[in-house]
């Protein structure tokens, strides 16, 4: 829409000559390309200074609080020197225990994703099948609500005793974590279709699979999305006690490693690396979702 | 025999254990091609009614019969637009009318085939030129035209319209009104229009179903609207039949059967 407006700008500055259109076009143009970047840039500094500022202010603090000797946690600065290897290169290899940690987040994201695309599926089809009806709906609501606030840790020895190896415990506990807000969002999204949907549908006659496909999993998607994004998050969340089970090279086996031989700094060091990706898991979800779902919000 | 016929229809609500009748013995014989309008006073059972003959609500007793075979489900037969205009939003407005089209001549009809049919009926309401548009970036009017497309393109034999101008503007309703009457001239479809709308209802129909106030609400007149297709608007002002036929509407819903607020 803006476009005509751009355009009329330069030519009404010509008007009064119209020899001179030749000669004035490009400069305007070019002002307006310079003027655009340096707003975009304007904007990129408003976004990122003030989150940059906050974290130097937090380490800042950090430094002074644990700058003693004996401080029982390490300050910024002994991180940096403890573990420098782990924060300047995420993908060194020096062994097979001894390997960046990019690598080991690379493996926790592997596992999350099995974990998780299993919540996902079956969280979608029992969430769709539950939200059909209002009785099943009803009876299922609270033990869902239940069983959604146990933490992964007290999941590991139910599947361990049932799974009997660890690693298909592991992705159990990060399933089973991750799974209820998937089947509780999808059965809120199905019950709450407009029943002009199911009359539109009604009346074109579609069959049970064309339903599924082509008026509920659209029209529940927002909600299946939000669903999904607090599942990626939790089932984030469920990565170090899963790897408590499995060991091997996992950011959460780093980190219980690290605890038990008493390395706090790499710790520190991996929790941002958990933080950050668990961000940019959620930020994945969320574009994923506002991409599927443009234009569903009924107007 | 008529082609459509609703026959001694009661349709009772039961819900919580309390029964509230809405519509009590309702008879009506349609005949082929007849443009019909149901008006009533809201919460009579206009809408009850219409979905009973579309098949979504079932009827307590009675029947709805189609060439003399009932119905009671809901089929293309029998398309309905609905009040709300209810297009699908995640789909184009080509999209919206194709997924009745794929239904209806799925079997019956090439792929081609069925898109050429898709793109006749946006022409038909002049939105071929936004067919890729969503139901959010178009107008309520156009809206409105893509629900009356797809309910053509089913090739229904009874088009089923529940107040379908009821949310527009005068002037874009005006413009709608000229278009279904221009549609209904060209493809000559057995239409059961409900609207609040006296003027519309004298100006599009054959006949004028009257409906007494609810509950247990039935037909309470029907009048017959003796004026010549194809009809303009403007000459109409002046008609007296037209006239005549307003002030008998009028007085039905205003005179004799004044909405009851406690009702
Ligand atoms: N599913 C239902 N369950 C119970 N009662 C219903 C149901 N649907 C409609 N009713 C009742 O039936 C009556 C008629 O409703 P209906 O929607 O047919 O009215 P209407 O004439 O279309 O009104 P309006 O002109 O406002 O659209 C109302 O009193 C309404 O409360
Ligand atoms: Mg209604």
């Amino acid at each position: 829409m803006s476009k005509p407006l751009r355009k009329t700008e330069p030519m009404s500055t010509t008007t009064p000559s119209p020899a001179a259109t030749i000669v004035s076009l490009p400069a305007p143009a070019v002002n307006l390309w310079r003027g655009r970047l340096m707003q975009w840039l304007r904007e990129m500094a408003a976004t990122i200074l003030p989150p940059l500022i906050t974290l130097a202010v937090i380490l800042g603090v950090w430094q002074i609080m644990c700058m003693k000797p004996d401080a029982a946690l390490p300050s910024p600065a002994r991180i940096w020197s403890e573990a420098r290897d782990l924060i300047v290169d995420p993908f060194f290899v020096a062994g097979p225990q001894d390997i960046g940690l990019g690598w080991r987040v690379l493996t926790s994201l592997q596992r999350v994703g099995i974990g998780f695309g299993l919540a996902g599926v079956t969280g979608i089809v029992v969430g769709a099948i539950i939200g059909q009806s209002m009785w099943t709906m009803r009876g299922l609501d609270p033990i869902f609500q239940i069983l959604r606030t146990v933490p992964p840790l007290a999941w590991l020895p139910i599947s361990l005793a049932a799974f009997r190896d660890s690693r298909p415990s592991a992705i159990f506990v990060i399933f089973i974590t991750s799974i209820w807000p998937i089947i509780i969002n999808t059965a809120v999204g199905i019950r709450n279709i407009p029943q002009d949907y199911r009359n539109v549908a009604a009346v074109v006659r579609l069959n049970q699979i064309e339903f599924f496909w082509k008026i509920m999993i659209p029209s529940a998607a927002p909600y299946i999305f939000t669903g999904l994004r607090i599942g990626i998050g939790l089932s984030w969340l469920a990565i170090v006690a899963a790897e408590m089970l499995t060991g091997g090279v996992g950011v959460g086996f780093f980190i219980w490693d690290a605890w038990n031989s008493s390395r706090l700094a790499d710790i520190f060091v991996a929790l941002a690396y958990i933080g950050l990706t668990g961000f940019v898991l959620d930020r994945i979800v969320a574009a994923v979702g506002s991409f599927a779902t443009r234009g569903t919000q009924a107007s | 025999m008529a082609y459509l016929k609703l026959d001694h229809i009661d349709k009772v609500f039961s819900r919580g254990g309390r029964d509230s009748e809405v519509l009590r013995d309702v008879t009506l014989s349609v005949e082929r091609g007849e443009y019909i309008s149901i008006i009533g006073h809201s919460g009579c059972g206009k809408s009850t009614l219409l979905n009973i003959v579309a098949g979504l609500t079932p009827v307590t007793r009675g029947a709805v019969l189609l060439e003399e075979r009932e119905v009671n489900a809901p089929g293309p037969d029998r398309a309905v637009v609905f009040q709300n205009h209810s297009l699908l939003p995640w789909l184009s407005a080509y999209d919206n009318v194709r997924l009745g089209v794929d239904k209806a001549f799925g079997a019956s009809r090439s792929r081609a085939e069925r898109h050429d049919w898709t793109m006749h009926n946006l022409d038909l309401v002049q939105m071929a030129h936004a067919k890729d548009k969503r139901p959010s970036e178009i107008s309520g009017g156009m809206k409105q035209r893509i629900g009356i497309a797809r309910a053509l393109a089913m090739e229904p034999k009874v088009l089923l319209l529940d107040e379908p101008f009821g949310a527009l503007d005068a002037l874009t309703r005006a413009h709608l009104q000229d278009s279904v009457m221009a549609l209904h001239q060209k493809l000559g479809n057995t239409v059961l229009m409900i609207t609040h709308d006296v003027d519309e209802a004298v100006l599009l129909s054959d006949r004028i179903v009257m409906m007494t106030n609810g509950p247990a609400a039935h037909i309470g007149e029907v009048l017959d609207v003796a004026l010549p297709r194809l009809r303009r608007r403007l000459e109409l002002a002046t008609s007296p039949v037209y006239l005549k036929c307003r002030q008998r509407v009028l007085e039905f819903l205003y005179e004799r059967h004044r909405y009851v607020e406690a009702a």
